[in-house]
């Protein structure tokens, strides 16, 4: 049993611990908030996830579910579909009379479902197969690496119409397939190279001379060291996770009930882009939230490289 | 470097083993098989069943199955296409690849010197209005809905101010009355593009050891000698209209492509610059005096491309699924247009032709930037 002495000192750690992580995350913070872009996309990020939240509490309150479902409702209030934006509706309506900004904000929780669905996926992996690498080198280091050779060169969007057309992939499946993709392809060696910076410091030997395990030096004190910069490539796995979603559910070969992509491709089979500006509301909006959001994530991305990466910072001297 | 080389190509060679490995396993994964494409009608009687398995060699075990399809693949044989029925599919994709690779190589070279100028221009110039619209702009256009943006390059360009085009590789009415095929003009056309660039790279290369202001002086009256001939030579062919008429089609995609590519390279060299410009050599170059123009061109600009070349390398397989979106939404006849509607109309053999194509075309093009960036990069020679 231990005394309360000893018990005391583990807590003082903790806290001292606690402490320092909390003055890092706040100088982080002061870093990522002096930099504009970053706050714009964080701010944009925010404006969309509100939305995702607001959609089933509105569903569930002021619009009922046979005028405003986003997938078979039908806007039995308006003569002529699409509608013009009117006060009922405030986007208008699409070709099929659905809801516009029903479907926008629906499909705005599958984007943010698909996107960190993918970027955990790919960080994960990542992370720590960059570890691993970096410790052991060799034979895993050079298989790790050879792999993520191969991976890099492949036309994803190619792959993915392939692999659509032939087992037709839902939204879990593809944001599965495209964390693959990225955990053991580009991100990997990125974070790899940063993952060998770090194997060189001294207090990596200094947990080995400990006694440390294998494990517990790469997961214990080589994997933190990476989080930063696997942070920096969740953001960027989003926006290319958003985007492929997009492309994909546009050409209409996805697996999914309703996306932006898909509100597009009911616009265009509909033969309305033409239309230009007479059908805007068909188009305008779920273009400008696929784009919106996923620059927002990069935005918000390139805000933490100078974080992350301080040789990036705007230099005062000169 | 040829030692480097070597190794390059041994592992591109292996990576193409993988690929067709790769095709072949997504051909056994789905369910079904080709020849259950012929023999879905319940009429067929089973011993017909039967010999059209056997045709396929569907009935011999899995390994020999691999063994008859990398031969295949070895060979060029990647059977017939469905739709297209008496083609095969090799016709086909030899028919499309030409506009595949002009539009990419177009789009790939315009972007990446924007990119790298522009690039160049805003991290000399910190925190100036030029920085917040170029990082922005250039945020927007890499992230950009691309299927959307073509969409709007068109209803702008195309429809509403009627310059170029909706879409289409030619115009047919205007082809009617021609004596010669669309595909022998269009490889007159890559040809002459391929010896102007050949051509340029070598006056470059060659005026590079004369003083700067020498080398606009000469250059600049060549690039419009260079101009005339190849108008003059297609002029006289009488093919010069058709020529100009796919020309015509083709400015929009590219114009299009590139916008939405230029703006990673353009990134990247701000960050790369940014870092470079830390050096003390560019303070040493500053304080000899030197012009700014000079400083930034000539010591800063050349060390911040290497990184700029690499993840050039890493953006080839970005700008060739770009290249599939824009030729779908500019209804372009390449190869991505060839895969897109073989996914939709479920012709298999070429859907999968195409996937294979659009791999070995990545491959060659990262073999390209490798051979690039062992010239631009002495470090690797010497390795």
């Amino acid at each position: 049993m231990r005394d309360q002495g000893a018990i005391n000192g583990l807590v003082k750690i903790r806290v001292a611990r606690l402490r320092l992580a909390v003055r890092g995350l706040k100088s982080g913070w002061t870093l990522f908030a002096s930099s504009k872009i970053g706050l714009l996309g964080l701010g944009i990020i925010l404006s969309f996830a509100l939305l995702a939240v607001a959609h089933p509490i509105l569903m569930a309150t002021v619009w009922d579910a046979t005028t405003y479902d986003p997938v078979t409702g039908y806007a039995f209030d308006q003569v002529e579909q699409p509608a013009p934006p009117s006060w009922r509706h405030l986007l208008g309506t699409d070709p099929l009379g659905r809801d516009v900004l029903s479907q926008l904000m629906s499909s705005t929780a599958s984007e943010f479902f698909l996107g960190i669905t993918a970027a955990l996926v790919t960080v994960t992996i990542a992370t720590s197969i960059g570890a691993i690498s970096a410790y052991y080198g060799g034979v895993v280091d050079a298989l790790f690496m050879r792999l993520a050779d191969i991976i890099i060169m492949l036309p994803t969007i190619s792959l993915l119409i392939v692999l659509t057309a032939l087992f037709g992939l839902n939204l879990f499946q593809l944001a599965l397939v495209l964390g693959l993709l990225g955990g053991f392809g580009g991100t990997t060696v990125v974070l790899k190279s940063q993952a060998l910076t770090i194997k060189v410091k001294p207090y990596i030997e200094a947990a080995r001379v400990a006694g440390g395990s294998q494990f517990h030096i790469i997961f214990v004190h080589i994997v933190p060291n990476l989080l930063p910069l696997s942070l920096l490539y969740m953001m960027f796995t989003v926006t290319a996770a958003i985007f492929s979603e997009a492309v994909l559910s546009f050409f209409g070969i996805l697996n999914i009930r309703m996306s932006w992509g898909i509100m597009i491709n009911t616009a265009s089979t509909g033969g309305y882009l033409l239309g230009g500006t007479k059908f805007w509301w068909l188009i305008v909006p779920a273009g400008a939230s696929i784009t919106l959001l996923c620059s927002a994530f990069y935005l918000v991305g390139r805000a933490l490289d100078e974080v992350v990466n301080p040789r990036l910072r705007r230099q005062w001297d000169s | 470097m040829t030692a480097y080389l070597i190794r390059r190509v041994g592992q591109i060679l292996v990576t193409l083993f993988l690929f067709t490995t790769l095709a072949f396993f997504l051909i056994q994964a789905q369910p079904g098989s080709y020849a259950s494409f012929y023999a879905f009608n319940p009429d067929i009687p089973p011993e017909v069943k039967a010999k059209i398995e056997a045709a396929f060699g569907l009935d011999k075990p899995l390994w020999q199955q691999y063994l008859i399809h990398l031969k295949n693949y070895g060979t060029g044989n990647f059977g017939v296409s469905f739709r297209h029925y008496p083609q095969s599919v090799v016709d086909v994709i030899l028919e499309r690849l030409p506009r595949t690779v002009m539009l990419f190589l177009t789009a790939t070279v315009v972007s990446f010197y924007c990119g790298f100028f522009l690039g160049k221009a805003i991290a000399w110039k910190r925190g100036g209005v030029l920085e917040y619209t170029a990082t922005i702009s250039g945020a927007l256009l890499f992230t950009v809905f691309t299927p959307w943006f073509g969409l709007m390059m068109i209803w702008i360009f195309a429809f509403k101010l009627g310059w170029f085009p909706l879409g289409k590789f030619l115009d047919p009415l205007l082809w009617r009355d021609a004596t010669v095929e669309a595909n022998a003009v269009f490889t007159n056309m890559i040809l002459t593009a391929a010896a102007v660039s050949v051509f340029l790279f070598i006056a470059v290369l060659v005026t590079r050891k004369f003083a700067r202001r020498y080398q606009g002086r000469t250059l600049i009256p060549l690039l419009g000698v260079v101009a005339l001939g190849v108008t003059l030579v297609w002029w006289s062919s009488g093919a010069g209209y058709l020529a100009l008429d796919i020309v015509r089609h083709m400015v929009l995609p590219v114009a299009t492509l590139t916008l939405i590519s230029f703006a990673g390279t353009m990134l990247i060299t701000r960050n790369s610059m940014l870092e470079t410009l830390r050096e003390d050599y560019i303070m040493a170059a500053r304080a000899k005096g030197l012009p700014e123009k000079e400083v930034r061109d000539r010591h800063a600009a050349r060390n911040a491309l290497l990184p700029v070349v690499t993840s050039f390398v890493f953006s080839l397989a970005f700008a060739i699924d770009g290249g599939v979106i824009i030729e779908a939404i500019f209804s372009w006849p390449g190869m991505g247009r060839t895969l897109l509607d073989a996914v939709l109309s479920e012709d298999l053999p070429l859907a999968i032709g195409a996937f294979v194509f659009v791999g070995v075309f990545a491959l060659a093009a990262h073999l390209v930037a490798d051979v690039l960036y062992v010239y631009l990069d002495p470090r690797i020679r010497y390795q």
